[in-house]
């Protein structure tokens, strides 16, 4: 499966609530405010580096860029375009998204 | 691989419709099938022919219109959720007695089993909401 | 509710859809606050008649949708909570609530309009992956 992550994790229980339904090897994908779960330096940033032994982790350019965290990004999430956004899909299988 | 789009917020206020719309690119640029994108909730404001944004800024309705004129893309809005909140077609504008229409082109206005037949038919169904 | 009767009568012939497929409906929010809940179950409701496999799911603040006794007079809006006791009738009858929500939030079992299967968290994560199609709400 493909988890889709779209609210920050400060905002709301949307990324907790994705780890409790996730299973290993599933892709997950931060986009729009979610992508601050992918920041590093947050108090936040050991779970989510933590959750890349467990699943295949990306976060979406178009979003890191618009909020001007391109260099943030956790050493391990790959950042990748929309173009590589909708081959992920494509590839993992059922997508769900933790609104 | 076929894929069905559900847009569950207005234009403007979530960025739902925005990652949409350019999720929606990325699958006819990639050479995928974009069977249907259906709009619920707050969506169905995609489809007002009525927005007036800044000239500088992006046109939303209109970018989905230029979708399905390009693309043939089917775009469908809820007819349950449009009727709350005022998005009408001319037929249900003369049916209901209203003296307004503003459904863009490019839109149908169709029941939910649209929504379910999009992911019965589609290989993969992406919602993008709030 | 006008339908688009056309369209949706092409597909009265089961044999057109081929295999069953599995919709899950994940429900996170609490009803009233916004119209998710309401909406999500007008959904199911029109699903019902094209005889897929559906699997109803209430975690985070959704476990509130199910709750017993709402009175909605004071707040003037319709109480739909008595909709939820009518899936039955049209086969709908796989719902499902996260343990964990519902410990989170002091409720228990009893608190529900409906029977209701608990999942803890590994079970809910079998079950969704088991999806073909998951539509979030």
């Amino acid at each position: 499966m493909l988890h889709i992550v779209n609210k920050s994790p400060f905002e709301r229980p949307s990324l907790d609530a994705c780890l409790r339904s996730a299973q290993s090897n599933d892709a997950v994908i931060f986009i729009e405010d979610g992508i601050i779960a992918a920041t590093q330096g947050t108090v936040l940033s050991d779970k989510v580096e933590n959750m890349l032994s467990s699943f295949k982790v990306y976060a979406l350019k178009a979003d890191v860029d618009a909020r001007g965290l391109s260099n943030k990004v956790i050493e391990g999430i790959e950042v990748i375009n929309y173009g590589q956004f909708v081959e992920l899909v494509v590839e993992n299988g059922t997508p769900i998204s933790w609104l | 691989m076929k894929f069905g789009i559900v847009v569950h917020e207005g234009p403007y206020q979530h960025q739902a419709s925005d990652s949409a719309y350019l999720f929606a690119r990325a699958i006819i640029e990639g050479g995928h099938d974009l069977y249907r994108v259906f709009f619920y909730h707050d969506g169905v404001s995609n489809a007002s022919r009525l927005s007036l944004p800044p000239q500088d800024d992006r046109h939303i309705p209109n970018r989905w219109s230029d979708l399905a004129e390009e693309h043939g893309t089917d775009l469908v809005i809820c007819v349950a959720a449009a009727m709350r909140r005022g998005i009408l077609d001319d037929d249900m504008a003369e049916k209901h007695g209203l003296d307004a229409s503003n459904l863009a082109a490019g839109f149908r206005i169709s029941g939910l089993g649209q929504l379910i037949e999009a992911g019965i038919q589609a290989d993969r169904l992406v919602v993008f909401g709030d | 509710m006008a339908e688009d009767e056309d369209a949706d009568a092409r597909y009265d012939d089961e044999d057109s859809y081929g295999d069953i497929k599995k919709f899950i409906y994940i429900n996170r929010k609490a009803p009233h606050g916004t119209v998710y809940a309401l909406e999500s179950l007008e959904v199911v409701l029109i699903a019902a008649a094209f005889d897929q496999d559906v699997s109803l799911v209430f975690m985070d603040d959704g476990v509130y949708q199910l709750k017993k006794n709402m009175d909605t007079n004071e707040l003037e809006v319709k109480n739909f909570s008595k909709t939820y006791r009518a899936l039955e009738m049209y086969d709908i009858d796989k719902l499902y609530v996260e343990r964990e929500s519902m410990e989170q939030r002091g409720l228990s079992i009893d608190d529900f309009i409906v029977d209701v299967t608990v999942l803890n968290s590994n079970e809910l994560a079998k079950l969704i992956s088991e999806q073909d199609v998951a539509l979030s709400f």
